[in-house]
């Protein structure tokens, strides 16, 4: 609880800080956008709520147009492979969800001229689906995949 | 020495880059085993990869990344283009890394 508190109160001091350097003209909007982290779609726990604070929509759609790459069988949470291809028109932004995790939000990918495609590595700390949600033309598209996790990802 | 790697291939008029980028990644959530105390947080939040200077994919990250983070993307770009990937932490740190594709 402290911890959180403490992340908060520097995020917001960062965020004033980039008030006033936008204010002075130091930074361009395109800057401006790329500084800006959306911790409360980062920091809550709900599945819904996150993808409602991050897109500001809610209703996801399950599409085969989302295609989600992962192992049937992770061995090791800490690092598990997934990729994300979207074929739907328009898609402007990709995320992956772990509904499991204690923050369902992993990342997100917001596309600028580049192919929707996406390929990192997650942590897992359970056996749970991998949600891929594809945001394009103002709505939200989504698929997942099990993934079965021997090793747990969150412990020590 | 940079902490961020780049490998592009470049097919057509689309750039594969992979990256894999040197960073703990703490959660905030581990305890030091040998003092007991609580890691602090520490994990890289924003990614950018340009493109001549062009941002082409903003990525927000988050704790639930795996440690030493590896990211693919097709950018578009040819051969002979510059592709800069640069990332910032929740603690302020950046790293920046351009490479000729």
């Amino acid at each position: 609880m402290q911890s959180n508190r403490r992340v908060f109160l520097k995020g917001s001091m960062a965020a004033s800080a980039v008030g006033l350097a936008v204010g002075a003209g130091l930074l361009t909007p395109r800057a401006v956008m790329a500084a800006a982290w959306p911790q409360k779609a980062y920091d809550t726990t709900g599945y819904e709520e996150s993808l409602k604070d991050l897109f500001g929509v809610s209703g996801v759609t399950a599409s085969k147009d989302v295609n989600v790459k992962a192992p049937d069988i992770a061995e090791n949470g800490a690092v598990v492979p997934v990729t994300i291809e979207s074929s739907i028109a328009g898609t402007d932004n990709i995320a992956i969800l772990v509904k499991g995790n204690p923050t369902p939000l992993v990342c997100n990918f917001k596309f600028d001229g580049a192919q929707p495609f996406m390929s990192t590595r997650i942590r897992m700390g359970k056996t749970d689906d991998v949600i891929g949600v594809v945001h394009a033309g103002g709505k939200l598209y989504s698929a997942s995949k099990q993934v079965k996790v021997t090793i747990g990802g969150c412990g020590g | 020495m940079s902490s961020i790697k780049m490998r592009i291939s470049a097919a057509g008029d689309v750039l594969d880059v992979k990256s894999l980028i040197e960073h703990p990644m703490e959660t905030g959530r581990l305890k030091d085993k040998a003092t007991g105390k609580i890691i602090p947080a520490n994990y890289i939040q924003i990614l950018t990869v340009s493109v001549n200077d062009k941002p082409a994919v903003e990525a927000n990250l988050s704790v639930a990344v795996s440690k030493n983070p590896y990211i693919n993307v097709k950018v578009p770009g040819k051969k002979g283009d510059k592709v800069t990937i640069a990332w910032s932490s929740n603690i302020g740190k950046s790293d920046t890394a351009t490479e000729t594709a």
